[in-house]
């Protein structure tokens, strides 16, 4: 399972919501997920299983196939809710999903 | 022994290398598995050399444009763009910049560790770029390569702890909190575009937001970078071959091939270094990046995470496009007063209209509405544009290039420090580094002095202010977390 990180350039924001969702899944005991990011122009459908991008770019990334849109790239308490929902339903191994 | 002693000096020489090594002590500090760290070393050493290869890309299609810009205007042409510039400079001060990207980053730290600037820098791709002028500037200055690296570290993680602070004011009124920082070399044409909103606000009426418009939609394609740079410069190389005449092009340059078909394709070529450039910094930070974060937030309490300009667009997406538009007319009206004054052409570069004006629109926008975003960003687009300009003689041979720095940051900086060295030479770039770190402290004192004064109380204004506690939602939250 892949889920990429993109953004304009692939170098910063793109970067820090890949560190993030990293953290996220380590906080709650979410294995078997490679994170990457990368820029909008390298990404081609088929590049991961999702791609989590900013509002700002909802726009820009049709076509591209399984897109979490982020409504703020900096927010932790939405990037959490998204990425476990996103585990949940690509039904990787979610320990208490129940819970959820 | 001497046999030793030159094979190693063959080896530290080797700015891959080093940046393999520094992701080395990264992966370790993480302390990743063996695998991983083995990975990771072997693919920034590789990354590097993906870097330089672009570089060369990008050199092969700027000879050309130069050439041309010469035949037709009789001055220096210059495309203002970060990776262009930066992966030349790499080629010959990729050592110095990489070890200046290291120290300096923990000089940012220990900054923000005991001052109350609490700003951690961590937008690696242009802390990087900031380093590799920083190295130019001393290079020239003449220093030592250990000289270099000890000024450079000093000099890096004064800069990334004060952009992203004079931008603070103006963040914290489009966030509505002091949990996240501004952390792009834009920062310095940013918090003038804030500046200029504010003081244009007006005492009546205040502007009205820029998201009360609609807007239209559609400039999405505005987001990719490949894209918005192959189309870009393809109609700027078209422009100077035009005025360069099919003649020069086809017998000077493309060996008979019809002169705008090759204009078109260095155009493009020019794009596809720059994409391999991207490529290369992106593996070289992939490693570091995650070190740095990681020992930010075990050792600075309340540490304010810096990061890249798109996470000010969510706040604001309209002022993103008003910024950029104003930002680049700020850029076609300067280049058009540099065509009079017969100086070198500072060509507007749109990646970073784009991503500055930007941030300059939005930031303008919480400080004075729409005027505020128009002005602002008009303000920060003459900004980028002049500063270029100004920087160029500083940069010795690398200020010969056709390409330079884009954004505001290095503008400052090298312009500042460029400056003193031709005027005081090594000994006054060292007491203006040491002064600095001296009114850091000076001017830390003094906010937190007078925080104490108000009681704690918090205004929510000026650049050092106690870190609001964390809500425990954003980013800021990561230190206390641990």
């Amino acid at each position: 399972m892949k889920f990429l990180a993109v953004c304009s350039s692939g170098l910063g924001s793109s970067f820090m919501v890949h560190m993030n969702i990293e953290k996220v899944l380590k906080e709650q005991g979410i294995t078997g997920v490679d994170v990457d990011h990368a820029d909008l122009g390298s990404v081609g459908p088929g590049a991961a299983d999702v791609i989590f991008v900013g509002a700002d770019l909802a726009d820009s990334v049709g076509g591209l196939g399984d897109v979490v849109v982020l409504d703020s790239i900096i927010d932790l308490a939405e990037l959490r809710t998204k990425v476990r929902e996103t585990a949940i339903r690509k039904g990787v191994t979610v320990p208490d999903a129940g819970a959820n | 022994m001497e046999g030793v002693l030159s094979v190693l000096l063959d080896v530290f020489r080797q700015p891959a290398i080093i940046v393999a090594l520094i992701s080395l002590v990264g992966l370790l500090l993480q302390r990743k598995a063996f695998s991983d760290v083995l990975k990771g070393t072997v693919r920034t050493l590789v990354g590097f050399l993906v870097l330089a290869a672009g570089a060369g890309v990008v050199v092969a299609s700027l000879d050309p444009f130069g050439a041309m810009f010469q035949e037709a205007f009789n001055v220096q042409g210059v495309v203002p763009n970060n990776e262009a510039i930066v992966g030349q400079v790499l080629l010959d001060y990729g050592s110095a910049a990489a070890l200046i990207f290291f120290f300096g980053f923990i000089v940012n730290v220990l900054l923000a560790a005991t001052t109350h600037f609490k700003y951690i820098y961590l937008s690696g791709h242009v802390a990087f770029y900031m380093a590799a002028m920083i190295a130019v500037i001393l290079g020239v200055a003449g220093f030592p390569v250990w000289g270099v690296v000890l000024w450079g570290a000093l000099l890096q993680g004064l800069v990334t702890t004060l952009s992203p602070a004079i931008v603070q004011p103006f963040m914290r009124k489009v966030t509505g909190s002091n949990d996240v920082a501004l952390g792009h070399t834009g920062g310095a044409g940013v918090a003038l575009s804030g500046l200029v909103a504010t003081l244009t606000r007006g005492k009546g009426t205040p502007s009205k937001s820029t998201e009360d418009i609609t807007f239209p939609k559609g400039l999405g394609f505005l987001r990719d970078t490949t894209v918005i740079v192959a189309l870009s410069m393809a109609v700027i190389y078209v422009i100077v071959a035009l005025f360069a005449g099919s003649a020069f092009v086809e017998t000077e340059l493309s060996d008979g091939q019809n002169y705008i078909v090759y204009v078109v394709m260095q155009a493009a070529t020019f794009s596809a270094g720059v994409f391999v450039i991207l490529a290369g910094v992106r593996v070289v930070l992939a490693e570091i990046v995650p070190a740095f974060k990681g020992i930010s937030e075990r050792l600075v309490k309340n540490a304010i995470p810096a990061l890249d300009v798109p996470i000010t667009f969510t706040f604001a997406p309209n002022a993103v496009l008003i910024g950029f538009l104003a930002s680049f007319v700020g850029g076609i009206v300067g280049m058009s007063v540099m065509i009079f004054a017969g100086t070198a052409i500072v060509i507007p570069g749109v990646v970073a209209h784009f991503m500055t004006g930007a941030a300059s629109g939005v930031i303008g926008n919480a400080a004075g509405g729409r005027r505020g975003a128009v002005l602002g960003a008009f303000a920060n687009g003459l900004a980028i544009t002049f500063l270029p300009l100004f920087l160029l003689p500083v940069l010795g041979d690398i200020g010969l290039s056709n390409s330079t720095f884009s954004d505001s940051d290095y503008g400052v900086v090298g312009i500042l420090f460029g400056q003193i060295s031709l005027a005081g030479g090594q000994i006054a770039v060292i007491v203006a580094i040491l002064a600095s770190l001296v009114l850091v402290y000076a001017s830390s004192l003094f906010v937190r002095a007078r925080a104490r004064r108000a009681g704690g109380g918090d205004g929510g204004d000026g650049a050092g202010d106690a870190p609001t506690d964390a809500d425990g939602t954003r980013v800021g939250e990561t230190a206390s977390a641990r």
